[in-house]
């Protein structure tokens, strides 16, 4: 018997292409969402927005797998989500300053970017509210005999709207292929998971929906690409859903009104230095995919990339004011 | 096209039937609408016809259930969501009014919902506050939803197959009071426009809008005013979003009248809107008499069947209403 195989899940199952480009977007997510909050910071973008800094092995790891069929719904906290099932970070950035190129024409901004084309269902401005969508796109999937699978990303403060349990138990009950992650960074606004959820952790609430449910380090890219392999193949043996939890942490606060007063710096710092990005290149250097100095031209590509699309969407046209009503209704 | 008698309900089934056979993307949700056959027997025997794949009854969970119709609307399937009575719909408002509505907008156009949400309401049951709402307005004041309300048979077909060839979400409210009436309904496929009302009865002297039961009290109330030779113009209002601006100022410049009639609570409804759109317009300066509104009670619906009854506008109160208007007592 040849010696078993104890390399991460992650570089035993993908190809070494697959884990640079799986480095490069998470560069690209956390590059961008720098980008934004310094455009914010400028006044090139109005209203607000939700970091995912820190949380891009969760938003990567979820998305390696699936194809363009494949279907995600996000949260508000939706920008690493996209980057991660493929979006052009240009048309993200003119959405957030409002532009007619922006894949929402400027109408939806940072809690509504989508890219329906590319089976992005689209971020949510309400807590909970994309969770019965994403099980309604794998019913289409399975009525329609189509072999995608649908993501559905929520936080911890999702898992206690009526709209996670009644979403949870229809896909249960038509065993439908959806994945449920819920990315658990600790607090929903200022209040803390362990505040306002009664169960220790929120994948325990699988068993009352008869599905799978596991919790596991989100910061770990190969945890997490692991449980959610295996929850995809379920979901397409026509199984039905999974719950899994990912444990991560957001550095920045929940918007751009929060002024901390409900984390203390000590935690912030502790999270800092498990970051996920640090932990994934450092474990591809380790077995071998890249070396440093390929790892830094991924690092540096990705910021490059970021001052392209803050240039294309500074330079896009805005809507015209006359269109205010257009889209509202499909046009005849 | 052959036309027959066959109630509303059965010209609702058909309309359903015909699109599950015409689309297969077609699939029917709601609480109770297979073996039950709906708690109004709308859905009855269709389950037996198509199978539980195709028509499915959901768990008594309307948010989630209303969520999962506009998730698969916005991927391939044209759900057709029964509410058991509209008043439900208040569960379900995050997904209609916050999702389905808008999805199209916030997704700048690249976006389509194709969902029907069926929503049987109106009192006169006996079932008091929770089951007899008359919630059109709500729905109205959304941009991106579309809102019908069928008076007859024949439109109660149409308005269905009209509403899932639309690729944006439809609400189609149902009087449960007019279930079992039966009229002349075209066999096979056809479309009633959405946003278009039609003049039920021409009439030179007042112009009564209405929908749904209000619309057959209208009427009934018109011809006895005819007996004593008052001719009101009665319209039936058929879709409250988007609204037929047109039919409804061109019959207030030709009666010089206007009184309308809905079960709705009276303030902040239908009544309110249709009122503003003529007193903004050019029919403003047509008008002989103050234009007069008959709505519901600022009440909830109430159980005693005479508080019932005076909850919401009956026909003699229509008649006597519209005869003070044209004899000039209001």
């Amino acid at each position: 018997m040849a010696d078993p195989d104890n390399r991460p899940f992650a570089i035993r199952q993908y190809a070494p292409d697959q884990l640079r480009e799986a480095l490069r977007r998470m560069y690209l997510i956390r590059r961008f969402e720098e980008g934004a909050e310094q455009s914010y910071m400028r006044g090139l973008i109005h209203g607000t927005m939700h970091l995912s800094i820190g949380q891009e092995a969760s938003a990567m790891a979820s998305c390696i797998e699936l194809s363009d069929q494949d279907k995600i719904t996000s949260t508000h906290r939706g920008h690493g989500h996209c980057i991660a099932k493929g979006a052009d970070v240009g048309r993200m950035f003119a959405e957030f300053f409002g532009k007619e190129t922006g894949y929402c024409h400027g109408r939806g901004g940072s809690m509504h970017i989508a890219d329906v084309k590319t089976g992005n269902l689209g971020a949510n401005g309400i807590v909970g509210g994309g969770i019965p969508i994403a099980v309604g796109a794998a019913l289409s999937a399975k009525k329609l005999g189509r072999p995608d699978v649908t993501i559905c990303f929520f936080g911890d403060g999702a898992n206690n709207e009526g709209a996670f349990h009644e979403a949870l138990n229809m896909a249960a009950i038509w065993k439908l292929p959806v994945i449920f992650i819920c990315e658990n960074n600790k607090y929903g606004m200022s209040t803390p998971a362990a505040y306002a959820t009664a169960v220790p952790n929120i994948a325990d609430r699988a068993a009352a929906y008869a599905m799978p449910g596991v919790t596991v380090d989100g910061n770990d890219f190969s945890a997490v690409a692991e449980a959610v392999h295996n929850a995809i193949a379920r979901a397409r043996a026509g199984e039905g859903p999974s719950l899994i939890e990912n444990l991560t942490y957001r550095w920045r606060g929940h918007s751009k009104s929060d002024r901390n007063r409900y984390r203390t710096k000590e935690e912030i710092e502790d999270w800092i230095a498990k970051d996920p990005i640090l932990r994934f290149r450092a474990e591809l250097i380790t077995h071998g995919i890249l070396d440093e100095a390929e790892a830094g031209a991924i690092e540096a590509a990705a910021a490059e990339a970021v001052e392209q699309g803050i240039e294309f969407a500074k330079q896009s046209p805005a809507p015209s004011v006359t269109d205010v009503t257009r889209y509202v209704y499909a046009e005849a | 096209m052959t036309t027959r008698e066959i109630s509303y309900s059965e010209a609702i089934r058909e309309a359903m039937a015909i699109a599950l056979d015409s689309d297969p993307a077609v699939i029917l949700m709601g609480e109770d609408i297979g073996t039950y056959g709906g708690a109004f027997q709308v859905t009855l025997d269709l389950i037996d016809r198509y199978g539980p794949e195709r028509v499915m009854d959901t768990p008594i969970s309307e948010l989630g259930g209303a969520g999962v119709a506009v998730g698969a609307a916005l991927t391939g399937l044209k759900p057709i969501f029964e509410f058991q009575f509209s008043d439900f719909a208040a569960l379900a408002m995050e997904q209609i009014v916050n999702q389905a509505a808008k999805l199209r907008y916030m997704l700048g156009g690249e976006a389509s919902v194709p969902v029907v949400f069926r929503m049987p309401a109106g009192s006169g049951t006996g079932a008091a506050a929770q089951h007899s709402q008359s919630l059109e307005a709500w729905f109205g004041h959304v941009p991106g939803l579309k809102v019908v309300q069928p008076s007859t048979p024949e439109d109660a077909k149409g308005l269905l197959l009209a509403a899932l060839a639309d690729p944006d979400p439809v609400l189609i409210f149902e009087h449960k009071l007019l279930y079992k009436m039966k009229g002349p309904v075209p066999e096979g496929a056809y479309t009633t426009p959405i946003g278009k009302a039609r003049i039920a009865r021409a009439g030179r002297d007042v112009t009564i809008v209405a929908g749904a039961i209000m619309l057959h009290r209208a009427l009934e109330a018109a011809e006895k005013l005819a007996a004593e030779g008052i001719d009101a113009e009665v319209i039936d209002l058929r879709s409250i979003r988007p609204i037929d601006h047109e039919t409804i100022l061109a019959s207030v410049r030709r009666t010089g009248r206007l009184m309308v009639v809905y079960e709705g609570v009276k303030s902040y409804g239908v009544g309110a809107e249709i009122s503003a759109m003529v007193a903004e317009s050019d029919a403003f300066d047509y008008l002989e008499a103050p234009i007069l509104r008959l709505g519901g009670a600022e009440a909830p619906i109430p159980y005693n069947p005479d508080l019932e009854r005076v909850a919401v506008p009956q026909t003699d109160g229509i008649e006597a209403a519209a005869r003070s208007l044209v004899r000039g007592e209001v």
